[in-house]
């Protein structure tokens, strides 16, 4: 179980949150082309080690934000507000 | 063996019974079960799991692999409990096993509880190391938690007698006991099991509370602790491993630790030993009993033995270097009689009612090797420190640095004295000595598994190279002890039999290092409290007029209200009945509601839906349904605007999470400039549905001061109104098809409203309907529900919905421009009408156009939807079926297990299709 802390409330449990996949995707909007639009809708990165993500705080503040997770060994990086850039996770 | 004094871990002044087998005995507080068994001369506790052989204790820990018992009897008793690990009580009964003995049948009349920790250093293990971390990183007043596995704090400072500051270590465990209970930051937890790692230093611990006869069912028998830590320190020490020679199973066949430690803790010695060693520290024993009276004789595996050995001489005791156990013979009962041996050239057989095994140490880890991140701190004798002195060192040194680590100081502890000090490293290493007949089918690896040498070999004889492979081929470190005896033998063994250079290793260690209850991981959480139970504030009003219930996710909601003696399709047909032709009421409380304000409402809503919902006016609803991305149906409900920046949404019940976490991911993620509130609302009001001609006058009755005619207050019109006295809103809504009004109070009015509509319609003759004729009344008017007559591939056009769609952006418009979705074989929804009107197809029956087609049929579509209409006269439904829009008017057939119907599909209205009737 991870513990995930979010920038408005702290350290939680990861019960609390709710995952939202791989994060700073760019919606492309209704006038992409159609490669565009699947890549955007299915396509996904998956690397070994460090992966900026999505998260939910739903059984809390219900604030989305971001977190910075190692896949090979769950050590979270650090997390960030939506209005943050990644440089400012911690 | 028998007690002869007692032990530093018993009371000579609280004796106690017990009952094995049936028959009873005495033993002392302090006592485990098998520490019981052996001072009152029981040597065979069970027999093993596959060759039925007699089997005896062979430890005095975790590691036991022999000694199982079934705990308790009747309703509570607990399975492949090591009697070793089990803390006798007065009254105890247990039975010994051979097989997996009994799970508690019926309801565990036992408590289990759950509860977190948190701390800023846990400290795993209560031995020298453990004890020094604790009281390191908790002297500058971090938070410390200390856990040690068995009921004593010390651990090998029991069995092992050794000098601390030049007194006996006991006391010095007593000291630093006593300096960690008078620090209120520090919890030390006896009995506690260390038994998952979880990421972010999450640790789980297993607490076992004592019990007791009768059993305390208000107390816990066991705690689940969820602990999560700011730093780890692991001090789990070291497990002596034994030697596998031939018939190395005997009851009297224990590792020579274990039997040191009986005699500390316990005052039980046998009367005469056989210790076989491959180390200096297994000289121990050796001393420790001849004080003790025993008569010991020594087996040496090295060449030469070293100046502990000539100190054995010295005092007597026979020792043979270059010596191995061979085998041992038993006497009728197959207990241990004697250990055959092999010193050099010479053979021969010392009788001993015990022979103790010192194959070495080796590091308990399994703990930290769940951890694939190494976060947790390792010390004293798990890291391999083998020296008391070294242990303690460590262990002060590393509760420092986690204390530091995590802001604490530490005021620089006085390193303790030690002295003499024992080397406790593995000597030789021999981990086993082959069977002089090279018959290894009696040379046990896995003693609990019975996995033998012979089964090894025949592992590796089929090809087996990998240690995960060899252990899932033969079980070998499956057993209940996690493998703590076998894992590290089967794989050095294995290695052994190839002969080859790379070492097989051992198998990955699993979470838990120990079984954890099922009961224990569902704590409280079990019949009624297993799930939350959601009920309206009608509720106990539905009770009382004897509904059915069906469960809609966590809700409670009723089905129908069966009058007596009516079958469910009879209190059906009469809900529906109701609706039709007079008037009925419903309770729609659990629909999702959300309350959408701000500047930007309309926008935003205007993105979220197919519909244009800024064109709608103050006052009025409009039924609107929204995509995913990918363009398929994800919701439908009602949009209500109250005010120009406020609108109150409806979603259906299931969906009012979801529909909820959506929108507010749209307007946190990629909509943040939008000035937009969402609120869910779903709990802060109730919602009633007054349904059929005569709503009218129902709802007029309650609400005298509201124009509700056909023009002051038109269909999908919506206002505030004041209802049984009570402010609240009124939207001329339907699901049915008549006129209905739907009646929104707080909630915690609804009851009183309920009520008061309930008492308005009774001249009226007014019905309560629930969802099955709900269901009913709303396919007849092909009303579709989201989830149920759509699925992952359907898109609003598939379902008709696609009236709704705007000239404005929405999410998924993209996707729903795609040419797939314009395809002409996409699944739409139709009606049906099976051609023989008695009979109601199954939901989920598929359609074929060709009923004589041989199988496998191609199949076009399924039923989602069906009933027998009162209303109709006849069997109707609806489906997903291919093309099915270019089907109306056509036959296609429904194969079903012992016939075939044809079935004709038709436009989804099947009443009402002008739409007349929703005035009144
Ligand atoms: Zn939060």
């Amino acid at each position: 179980m991870l513990q995930i802390r979010c920038p408005w409330c702290g350290p939680r449990d990861e019960p609390e949150f709710r995952y939202g996949g791989e994060a700073h995707l760019r919606f492309p909007g209704n006038e992409a082309d159609p490669a565009a639009w699947a890549r955007f809708l299915y396509y996904r990165d998956n690397p070994a080690g460090a992966y900026r993500e999505r998260w939910v705080h739903t059984a809390g503040c219900r604030q989305w934000f971001h977190v910075i997770r190692d896949t090979t060994s769950h050590r979270i990086l650090g997390s960030y507000r939506l209005d943050e850039p990644p440089e400012r996770a911690r | 063996m028998r007690r002869l004094r007692p032990g530093t871990a018993t009371d000579p002044a609280k004796p106690l019974s017990f009952r094995w087998n049936g028959t009873a005995f005495d033993a002392l507080a302090g006592d485990t079960l098998a520490s019981g068994l052996l001072a009152n001369g029981v040597r065979v506790v069970g027999s093993s799991v596959s060759f039925g052989r007699p089997r005896g204790v062979m430890s005095a820990g975790l590691e036991e692999a022999h000694a199982f018992a079934q705990i308790g009897e009747g309703g509570a008793s607990e399975p492949l409990m090591r009697a070793t690990t089990v803390d006798l009580h007065h009254g105890l009964v247990a039975r010994g096993l051979s097989t997996k003995g009994t799970l508690v049948q019926g309801d565990d009349p036992a408590r289990f509880e759950k509860r977190h920790g948190h701390c800023d250093v846990l400290v795993v293990g209560g031995g020298p190391a453990g004890l020094a971390a604790a009281w390191a990183a908790s002297a500058g007043g971090a938070r410390v938690i200390l856990v040690e596995t068995t009921a004593r704090w010390g651990g090998a400072l029991g069995r092992d007698l050794e000098l601390i500051d030049g007194a006996p270590a006991l006391a010095w465990v007593d000291r630093i006991t006593r300096d960690l209970a008078a620090r209120p930051e520090v919890t030390a937890l006896r009995r506690t099991t260390a038994a998952v790692s979880l990421d972010q230093n999450g640790v789980v611990l297993v607490e076992r509370l004592p019990e007791t006869t009768p059993p305390d069912r208000i107390r816990p028998i066991r705690r689940l602790w969820q602990v999560r830590a700011r730093a780890v320190v692991v001090a789990t020490g070291a497990l002596e491993r034994g030697v596998v020679f031939q018939d190395n199973d005997r009851p009297g066949v224990m590792l020579a630790s274990a039997v040191r430690s009986y005699w500390h803790l316990h005052g039980i010695a046998p009367a005469t030993v056989v210790l076989f060693t491959t180390n200096d520290d297994g000289y121990r024993t050796a001393f420790d009993l001849v004080e003790a009276g025993v008569l010991v004789r020594v087996l040496d595996a090295r060449e030469s033995i070293g100046p502990v050995g000539e100190q054995a001489r010295a005092r007597g005791i026979e020792v043979l270097s270059n010596a191995v156990v061979a085998g041992t013979r038993a006497d009728q009962a197959g207990l241990l009689a004697a250990a055959r041996f092999q010193a050099g050239r010479r053979q021969g057989e010392w009788p001993c009612e015990v022979l103790a095994v010192a194959g070495g140490y080796q590091p308990l880890l399994d703990l930290p090797a769940q951890r694939p991140d190494q976060s947790h701190r390792i010390v004293g004798a798990a890291a391999g420190q083998w020296s008391l002195a070294e242990c303690l060192l460590d262990g002060l040194d590393a509760g420092v640095a986690a204390a530091e680590a995590v802001g604490f100081g530490s005021p620089g502890p006085t390193r303790p004295v030690v002295g003499p000090d024992w080397d406790r490293s593995p000597g030789t290493t021999l981990w086993q000595v082959p069977a002089p007949d090279g018959d290894e089918t009696r040379s046990f690896v896995d003693l609990h598994r019975d996995v033998t040498v012979a089964g090894l070999d025949r592992a590796l004889g089929a090809g087996v190279r990998s240690v995960e492979h060899l252990k899932r081929y033969t079980l070998a470190g499956t057993g209940i002890e996690q493998g703590k005896s076998a894992k590290a033998a089967a794989g050095a063994i294995a290695s052994d039999r190839l002969g080859s250079e790379k070492p097989l290793g051992v198998s990955t260690g699993r979470p838990p290092t120990e079984p954890i209850a099922f009961a224990l991981l569902a704590g409280r959480a079990r019949g009624d409290l297993f799930e939350p139970v959601r009920t309206t504030p009608a509720h106990p009003a539905h009770v009382a007029a004897g509904a059915v219930f069906e469960n809609v996710g966590q809700w409670k909601r009723p089905r129908y209200f069966p009058r007596p003696g009516e079958t469910m399709a009879e209190a059906v047909a009469r809900e529906a009945r109701a609706v039709r032709t007079g008037v009925a009421i419903m309770d729609a409380s659990t629909l999702g509601k959300i309350e959408v304000q701000g500047a930007d409402a309309a926008e935003f809503l205007d993105r979220l839906y197919l519909n244009r919902l800024s064109s709608l006016k103050v006052g009025r609803a409009r039924y609107a349904a929204m995509c995913r991305l990918d363009g398929t149906v994800f919701d439908d409900g009602v949009v209500m605007r109250l005010a120009p920046d406020r609108f109150f949404v409806t979603t259906s019940t299931g969906h009012a999470a979801s529909v909820f976490e959506w929108m507010e991911e749209w307007r946190q993620t990629e909509w943040p400039d939008l000035e937009v509130w969402t609120t869910s609302t779903t709990e802060q009001w109730a919602t009633y549905a007054v349904a059929g001609p005569q709503a009218r006058t129902v709802v007029q009755s309650v609400a005298p001061t509201c124009d509700l005619s056909r023009e002051g207050f038109p269909f999908l019109g919506v206002r505030p109104a004041t209802i049984a006295g009570i402010a609240g809103l009124l939207a001329r809504v339907s699901f049915s098809g008549e006129l209905a009004f739907e009646v929104m109070v707080q909630s915690r009015h609804g009851l009183a409203v309920w009520n008061a509509l309930l008492e308005a319609g009774t001249p009226l003759g007014m019905a309560r309907y629930g969802l099955e004729a709900l269901s009913l009344l709303r396919a007849e008017k092909g009303y579709l529900i989201v989830g149920q007559d759509t699925d992952a591939d359907t898109s609003p056009i598939d379902a008709g919905l696609g009236w709704m769609i705007s000239d404005k952006d929405f999410l998924g418009r993209r996707s729903l421009e795609m040419a797939t979705h314009r395809r002409s074989d996409r699944k739409q929804l139709v009606g049906f009408l099976p051609s023989d009107p008695a009979i109601v197809l199954p939901e989920g029956a598929q359609f074929v156009a060709d009923p004589t087609q041989p199988k496998p049929m191609t199949m076009i579509g399924h039923v989602t939807t069906s009933h027998p209409s009162p209303t109709l006269g006849r069997s109707f439904g609806l489906a997903l079926v291919r093309g099915g829009r270019d089907r109306i008017g056509h036959i296609v057939h429904a194969p079903l297990e012992d016939r075939t119907v044809a079935v004709e599909i038709v436009d989804p209205v099947f009443y009402d299709k002008a739409g007349a009737r929703r005035d009144g």
